[in-house]
């Protein structure tokens, strides 16, 4: 209990510096949820509605891709982007927008898994009915996201939840450079390999805060919409 | 393929728009960033030239790796060997003597292969191996480690023949490995100035120190610009320039922990 | 006016799935004057009778003919109600201009035929209201000016009433005689044997996924031609 104090503490005295790792935090995994969003929520909606060939293959290799380790990713983007590697022009290695992608590479499939299979429990009640009215796969999709987009919102939070917990892509891709890029979690691993524990504890506790808040806010959202809508 | 060519443009373009103009990239270890050095000298750099430094710290081999792929402007280490090795490679321009820090044997106070106040630290990790006391390594390629090796060689003992449940190869960082040292009560090998800001010293203190063999010299190189031409060359020789300047020498030499001169500038020697 | 997409002819229609047949040579010819009651028991394959004319269902044998071709048009000038009415998380209003709206009717006009049909199935003061937190039978009367709305040419009823309260099923056979006296062509699937009297012109009688008879509503309730049919009616009315 005394180390959490002290910790809690010491963070506290971090004031500007803590605040800049805070709100870079938020960036990097928001911006990584909202672009896997954008793209995850459209190919589970047409994973959900669509069939083809292969089809299954494809739902248990997108199950598969949400078990993807974080460092393993890293690593792959990092022989991406580093000058040595195919993307090395871009000059993203070690910047903040390496650390969107890999986010955004490691969330994907959560957001994309997640949202196929409720908008596919959802198809399965609206199918024959839109079906009736003429409605097209592809407006079927983007209907069916609307209409479920409460159960979506679970899908969502799985994201940002594995984003704002993850160390080993951003370790890696980002470098943890002081004031660059230097996130919650990479300062946590920072302060605990100094042996820093009560200070590590103390930034820990500052992450989870956040993530609960941002899951408390999206309950009662959902909450009061679902009473407006049913 | 060509959509998310463009998305990644953007970013790019996103990226480098908040990002500083004059920026270099240091690839260093993180022996060198834990002692708190770089938050102390790089600021007065930064204010001196406008530009930012940004320190990636990784293990030596790592950070050497980085300069080799062309992902830093300039490496500054601690493993000669390895450095020369890099030259040779034409992987950097110029290598230069900047500093020295010592290495420090760190034991448990209840010291039991007994080597309190020797002064041959060789002769110390003898009676270690012989007692058999925890010892722990930091395993992972770094100047640290390779420094501990180099000892292990010079006391005659065979340390991957030699191995046994006492030695304690970790793989990890100086931190962590002082970590597990602390919570095993074993002997380990440490860079003075990460022993210095570590806080959780346990029952651990310094047992052997001041043997020469213990010295641990700093090597700065600029990254090859014909190998790798978007080196920022300039930028990152006026890093180099200043590390070995009257200005940087002194800038090294005050830095201070709990009144203690952890690193010794060594330039044109 | 275009031409009609009336008669459906059915040529030998089977169904089949996994291997078990639910429907079998069923050849049939709706036209478009009387009003069609599609009777039968649970089982008997009245659901998938229906959704094999709508096109929700492909046959696994022989053939199912409109007048007109197989396109966006044939599907825009038939609807269905299902028994359980499926509505979109949005106002009673926004489902039926979602319906307006995925037809092609031009975004300025949507507003004003939506409100008339709501209003004609008296659902007029609900517009504003999340469709989902309605009752049973005002959904369904939802449903019913969600289909209104495109004014189409045949309407697909699959037990509409099997839900609702008797009150509720009154106002929905209200709704349904309305339709078919403004010239909709009413195909009504029901085991419910007053209300295909009280809805119905014609009576095909299905079991075990044959047609066994096929009359008059009259004639079929005074003297039904088959052992079948008669058994069933006694089923349902054992005071007969």
């Amino acid at each position: 209990m005394g180390a959490i104090a002290e910790g809690l503490r010491r963070v506290l005295e971090l004031d500007r510096e803590l605040w800049h790792i805070v709100v870079l935090s938020l960036e990097v995994s928001f911006s990584a949820v909202l672009i896997a969003t954008a793209l995850g929520l459209p190919l589970g909606a047409l994973l959900a509605v669509k069939r083809f060939a292969g089809r299954r293959t494809v739902i248990v290799l997108l199950n598969a891709l949400m078990g993807l380790p974080p460092v393993v990713v890293g690593l792959l983007i990092y022989l991406l982007l580093s000058r040595a590697g195919p993307l090395g022009e871009l000059g993203l290695l070690f910047t903040p927008g390496a650390m969107i992608i890999a986010q955004s590479v490691l969330v994907l499939p959560i957001i994309a898994a997640l949202a196929r299979q409720a908008l596919e429990d959802a198809w399965r009640e609206y199918e024959e009915q839109l079906r009736s009215l003429g409605v097209r796969e592809l407006e079927a999709a983007f209907t069916l996201i609307w209409d479920a987009r409460f159960s979506l919102v679970t899908a969502v939070l799985a994201g940002l939840g594995r984003a704002a917990a993850e160390v080993g892509a951003v370790m890696i891709v980002g470098g943890n450079i002081d004031g660059v890029t230097r996130v919650m979690t990479t300062a946590i691993a920072l302060e605990t390999s100094k042996g820093d524990l009560p200070l590590a504890l103390g930034l820990g506790f500052v992450l989870i805060a956040i993530v609960l808040a941002v899951n408390a806010a999206a309950q009662l959202i959902k909450e009061a919409a679902q009473r407006r809508y049913g | 393929m060509g959509l998310i060519r463009i998305a990644l443009i953007a970013l790019a373009f996103a990226a480098t728009a908040q990002a500083q103009d004059r920026f270099i990239t240091v690839a260093s270890t993180t022996s060198t960033e834990q002692s708190g050095l770089f938050r102390y000298l790089l600021p007065i750099f930064e204010k001196k030239t406008g530009i930012q430094v940004r320190v990636v710290a990784v293990g030596t081999g790592q950070a050497l790796d980085i300069g080799r792929r062309g992902d830093a402007d300039v490496v500054l280490v601690h493993a000669k060997p390895l450095e020369e090795k890099f030259m040779a490679e034409g992987q950097g321009v110029k290598r230069h003597d900047v500093m020295y820090n010592d290495f420090v044997l760190i034991g448990p106070k209840g010291d039991p292969a007994h080597v309190a106040g020797m002064k041959d630290v060789a002769a110390a990790f003898r009676k270690i191996a012989e007692a058999k006391a925890p010892f722990v390594s930091r395993g992972d390629r770094s100047g640290t480690h390779f420094a501990e090796l180099e000892i292990w060689r010079l006391a005659g003992i065979g340390i991957e023949r030699g191995k046994g449940l006492w030695y304690r190869d970790t793989g990890q960082g100086m931190g962590p490995a002082l970590n597990t040292a602390a919570a095993m009560n074993a002997y380990i090998l440490s860079d003075r100035g990460t022993w210095l800001s570590f806080k959780n010293h346990g029952d651990l203190g310094i047992v052997v120190q001041g043997d020469r063999r213990l010295y641990n010299q700093y090597g700065v190189m600029l990254v090859n610009p014909q190998k790798h031409p978007h080196v920022k060359a300039k930028l990152g020789q006026a890093f180099v320039d200043w590390l070995i300047s009257p200005d940087g020498q002194d800038a090294i030499a005050s830095y201070r922990i709990n009144g203690e001169q952890l690193f010794f500038p060594n330039a044109g020697n | 006016m275009s031409a009609s997409i009336l008669p459906l002819v059915l040529e030998n229609v089977s169904y089949a799935s996994n291997g078990q047949p639910i429907i079998s040579s069923v050849s049939l010819s709706i036209d478009a004057e009387p009003s069609t009651i599609i009777l039968g028991a649970n089982g008997a394959g009245k659901s998938v009778l229906m959704r094999l004319m709508h096109g929700l269902l492909a046959p696994t044998g022989g053939r199912v003919c409109w007048s007109e071709p197989d396109s966006a048009s044939l599907r825009r000038r038939q609807a269905m109600v299902f028994q359980r009415p499926v509505m979109l998380r949005r106002s009673a209003l926004a489902n039926v201009l979602y319906a307006l709206s995925v037809a092609g009717v031009p975004a300025a006009e949507r507003e004003a035929q939506a409100l008339a049909a709501l209003d004609e199935v008296g659902l007029a003061h609900l517009a504003q209201r999340p469709a989902r937190v309605l009752s049973g039978g005002e959904q369904q009367r939802l449903a019913l000016a969600r289909a209104w709305a495109l004014h189409p040419e045949v309407l697909f009823l699959d037990e509409p009433t099997a839900n609702l309260d008797p009150g509720a099923a009154r106002e929905i056979e209200t709704v349904i005689k309305a339709f078919d006296a403004a010239g909709t062509k009413i195909v009504m699937a029901t085991h419910n044997l007053g209300q295909a009297r009280r809805l119905g012109d014609e009576v095909i009688y299905l079991q075990a996924g044959r047609v066994m008879e096929r009359a008059p509503i009259e004639q079929f309730f005074a003297r039904p031609a088959t052992a079948e049919a008669a058994a069933f009616m006694k089923g349902e009315l054992p005071w007969v």
